[in-house]
């Protein structure tokens, strides 16, 4: 069984059936595609792996565990994180205060130890800028380390979510639409870069983008939907001469 | 070790000054310091939830009320028993020891009003909390007007004197630090980021209602404690220093010093104190110069006088980091 399992979810909103029976199985180390037009459902389906919203039918497993009743934090706290489409940094925080904070579920001490500042406390701290101060290296942010995030320019913010996603320690990544608004240059970067830190971090990787390029050249399966149902999965191969894809994609005849 | 000598030189040093104070300025400007210093006990409490965690709540003056009856009551009505257990001790120890047993009282109950307060209200986003917390802080008003035992609408008399300008200082001292100490850790962090962005917050797994009833409860312990202080200053508490318009005071006293900033909360309570005194004589109209100041403040200076400026960023910049 995969480590994420969605089974026959449906959500609806008023008369809309946004997401209909879908299912999702993702394998372990997975590089998951999932692409669709506009409006297809997708940035739906992420808001439903994350708890934002609850599906009206259908079941969702992470690891085994059923999690489509739970809070979005305590899917978070069971291995799930996410970027998201349009850039959610804290913005009044420092670069590396935004990578800090997702480290708080490494935390071990107690708000009274925060509140007398216990050696330990003080240890746990210095670990915890460590960390994130690694995790900033690895995507060359290092050197902006004590900039305010809304400072720094477009790509570096979404380079900065996939970060702070990652300081959560998941054991599924949820990207959503990573390459919007990048260059060719950045988003070839970009692609390297998933695929070393799904190899780095033992990562199983959803990805919703709409750039192709990114989507075709990065991930080992995909999933399309469109109109919230399933039409076709496949090797990136398999999709491109798909019939159905090409017709949801052009508009058929 | 080090941070121990300075706790101690800064206990020692108030309670060198105690003494002798009140000749050196004046009993008038005495207690004028003594409110300030119970003001930024208030302010510095708000700040923590209305400037760092970003909710807003408008019923302070609820949890100072709560503080201020519990703490007076409990030694008035427990006080004399307690002081015959201890009897053995010097004045000074007994009056110590009442005194810490009615902030102990005045904190746990403020805080637990918190806790109740809290806990409904802090899961729904928006406006709700601002409703919730005035709507409290008037409930706790009339509580307090129709219980007798303590005073009802005559007000609360004979509260004994134990609080002065060294017990208010040492918590002034003790809230900042609390604050500060908290502010700059993980929890910190996850209060600032409730702040900036719920939705981010609760995807990086910070479970978003837990924290704003832990901001809020330590908030209204605050609170609890300056009320504690305050009744055991005047001796005589009244409802009428508790109206919602207590808890605006506060509220301008942050919003001139700086949402978010804890030298801004201090300064925000010097200012407001000192200028209300100082326009004393014109009676209600003083309250016309923080209209005037807070429309001046909006304009230039939207972010409070000193912003999310802190000392403590400034020292992390050029540290060893």
């Amino acid at each position: 069984m995969g480590i994420l399992e969605i089974r026959d979810c449906t959500i609806r909103f008023g008369g809309l059936t946004a997401v209909k029976s879908l299912n999702m199985s993702l394998e372990r180390g997975a590089l998951y595609g999932l692409i669709g037009p506009n409006g297809a459902g997708k940035t739906t389906i992420f808001n439903l792996l994350t708890g934002v919203y609850q599906p009206n039918e259908g079941s969702i497993e992470l690891d085994g565990k059923s999690i489509e009743r739970l809070k979005p934090s305590r899917i978070a706290q069971l291995g799930m994180s996410r970027t998201f489409q349009n850039i959610r940094l804290f913005q009044s925080m420092t670069v590396l205060e935004n990578v800090k904070l997702a480290r708080h579920l490494t935390r071990t001490q107690g708000v009274f130890d925060a509140i007398v500042r216990t050696r330990r406390l003080r240890e746990e701290e210095v670990k915890v800028e460590q960390d994130a101060m690694e995790l900033l290296e690895i995507f060359k942010l290092d050197g902006r380390a004590d900039e305010l995030a809304l400072n720094l320019p477009y790509g570096s913010q979404r380079r900065l979510e996939i970060a702070r996603a990652l300081a959560t320690n998941p054991t599924v990544l949820l990207l959503d639409e990573p390459a919007a608004g990048m260059n060719p240059q950045e988003s070839l970067e970009l692609m390297h870069l998933i695929r070393s830190i799904r190899d780095r971090f033992d990562l199983t990787v959803l990805l919703v983008e709409h750039n192709m390029r990114v989507v075709m050249g990065v991930c080992e399966r995909i999933q399309v939907i469109d109109y919230g149902e399933t039409i076709a999965i496949g090797s990136p191969k398999e999709i491109r001469d798909d019939p159905m894809v090409i017709e949801a994609y052009l508009g058929g005849a | 070790m080090r941070k121990g000598l300075l706790w101690l030189g800064a206990v020692l040093l108030l309670a060198a000054l105690e003494p002798n104070l009140r000749g050196l300025i004046g009993a008038y400007n005495y207690q004028i310091l003594v409110l300030v210093g119970i003001n930024i006990i208030l302010a510095v409490s708000l700040n923590l939830i209305n400037g760092f965690t970003g909710q807003f709540s408008i019923g302070h003056a609820g949890f100072y009320a709560v503080g201020a009856y519990t703490s007076a009551a409990l030694v008035r009505y427990a006080g004399p028993p307690v002081r015959a257990l201890v009897s053995f001790l010097p004045a000074v120890a007994q009056d110590a020891v009442l005194l810490l047993m009615g902030l102990l009282g005045a904190a746990l109950v403020a805080g637990l009003a918190g806790l109740a307060v809290g806990i409904p209200s802090l899961r729904l986003r928006g406006d709700y909390l601002a409703i919730v917390t005035l709507g409290f802080g008037e409930i706790i008003r009339v509580l307090i007007l129709n219980i007798d035992a303590i005073g009802g609408a005559r007000g609360f008399s004979g509260i004994p004197q134990l609080s002065n300008f060294f017990w208010v200082y040492l918590f002034v001292l003790i809230t900042i630090a609390t604050v500060h100490n908290l502010v700059d850790s993980s929890y910190g962090r996850a209060f600032v980021s409730i702040r900036d962005d719920e939705i981010a917050a609760e995807a990086m797994g910070i479970d978003t209602t837990r924290f704003k009833v832990l901001s809020f409860v330590i908030s209204s312990m605050f609170a609890g404690i300056a009320g504690g202080l305050f009744g055991h200053f005047t001796m005589y508490l009244h409802p009428n220093s508790f109206t919602f318009v207590a808890s605006f005071y506060v509220i301008i006293m942050i919003v001139i010093g700086g949402l978010g900033s804890i030298e801004g909360a201090v300064l925000g309570a010097v200012v407001f104190t000192v200028v209300l005194e100082m326009f004393r004589g014109f009676g209600a109209f003083r309250l016309i110069n923080f209209s005037v100041l807070l429309v001046l403040i909006m304009i230039y200076r939207p972010e409070g006088l000193l912003g999310s400026w802190t000392l403590f960023k400034r020292r992390r910049k050029t540290g060893a980091t």
